[in-house]
């Protein structure tokens, strides 16, 4: 195993294991992600079958049609929760991913914000195309 | 990175074969061999055993190699029973107990024996479980308590007593941990399904007053967090616990105690 807290591998060397087992310490956080994580996965499976039985109505459809469903209420509401459930969900398996293989933890930093501001740009401007449909504007 | 491929100096070279005399039922043991005393690679040496002279666990293969073939030979073992936990190592791909693996139920074919995963390797079959030790210490694995100490022993129900049922049978083996793929690539912050499974033994213990404290340890993206659920642990463990579940019922209580 690759020690990382620090540079200097501290086995057989003057500090204790005990040092480096407790590191910094507990960040006090993770919860909050892993429960987010679950809820937007539980609101995944009904707003992902809704989004999939929704787009395989529209298989033959012309522009018209696919535009005028999108219009509607119900289908702009689930359509922007879909959006924003998904971009959410994915930013977190992501940070995960990341946390999990990523060691350098600069690469780790920029990665993650890289992929929290297209997730955020994205989620937003998908967002505003559905508004625009919906609100006619 | 995770590391996906060994480093040069731990590619494993062919090692010697060491053919057994006249045996009746042959058998051939292929074992991971690293001496830190000179600058050679690991190597995998084939030890031919006679099964007909040998007892039927792994460890008396191992042992009758050590006593009548290669006296170098490195290894732990002390019960050769499965309760101390020494000779934990990766059979056939699987972590486990070499005391208590019985040869003629492993797959047909050599037997592969390597050290326990993605740990240091102080010398042949034995690992350096140096940080393993210390991740336990550091969850603080006693009985804390804040109320006056009674005259006699604290009592415990024999419901609450059920409930460490699973957990303090644990040996600290390691074969959970070593098994675990977020243990070998976060391994140093990430605690491990052992570790864990021993803080939950804290955790759910009724004479415990400290769960609070235990919990706020606990709560961190890397300590508890890398847990990920993939069981290997659990499909490992030779004693048959289930660490994956403490570790699911420690994730539990993280959000029994705040507003969901």
């Amino acid at each position: 195993m690759t020690l990382r807290v620090g540079t200097d591998d501290v086995r057989g060397m003057l500090r204790d294991p005990m040092k480096h087992a407790r590191g910094l310490g507990s960040a006090q956080a993770g919860v909050g992600h892993w429960w987010v994580q679950r809820l937007t996965a539980g609101a995944l499976i009904l707003l992902g079958g809704w989004f999939v039985i929704t787009v395989l109505s529209l298989l033959h459809a012309d522009y018209a049609m696919a535009h005028a469903t999108v219009a509607k209420p119900w289908n702009a509401l689930l359509l922007i929760l879909f959006i924003v459930t998904a971009f959410w969900h994915a930013v977190l398996g992501l940070q995960v991913v990341l946390e999990d293989y990523v060691h350098t933890r600069w690469k780790e930093v920029a990665a993650m914000v890289a992929i929290k501001f297209v997730a955020v740009l994205a989620a937003t401007a998908a967002v505003l195309a559905v508004l625009r449909i919906a609100l006619g504007v | 990175m995770g590391e996906f491929a060994l480093p040069k100096n731990s590619k494993i070279q062919p090692g010697k074969h060491y053919p057994a005399k006249n045996p009746k039922k042959p058998r051939n043991f292929r074992v991971y061999r690293w001496n830190p005393d000179n600058d050679e690679n690991p190597r995998v040496d084939t030890f031919e055993v006679d099964l007909d002279d040998c007892g039927p666990m792994v460890l008396d293969a191992l042992l009758k190699i050590k006593n009548e073939v290669d006296s170098t030979l490195t290894i732990r073992r002390s019960c050769r029973e499965g309760v101390c936990g020494s000779c934990a190592m990766n059979i056939n791909g699987t972590n486990t107990l070499a005391c208590i693996c019985a040869i003629d139920r492993l797959k047909d074919g050599d037997v592969k024996i390597y050290p326990l995963p993605h740990m240091p390797v102080v010398k042949d079959l034995v690992p350096d479980l140096t940080h393993f030790y210390a991740q336990y210490a550091s969850i603080k694995p006693w009985l804390r308590t804040q109320s006056a100490a009674p005259d006699k022993e604290r009592l415990q129900s024999p419901e609450d007593r059920k409930k460490l049922d699973g957990l303090y049978e644990c040996i600290l083996c390691a074969c959970c941990s070593t098994s675990c793929p977020s243990y070998w690539w976060n391994g140093d912050k990430y605690l491990g399904p052992a570790i864990l499974l021993q803080a939950y033994r804290w955790i759910v213990d009724s004479r415990d007053e400290s769960t609070g404290e235990r919990l706020d340890d606990l709560e961190d993206p890397f300590k508890l967090y890398r847990c990920h659920t993939i069981m290997n642990c659990t499909r490992t463990c030779p004693k048959g616990l289930n660490p994956a579940k403490a570790i699911a019922d420690i994730k539990k209580l993280m959000v029994a105690r705040r507003s969901a």
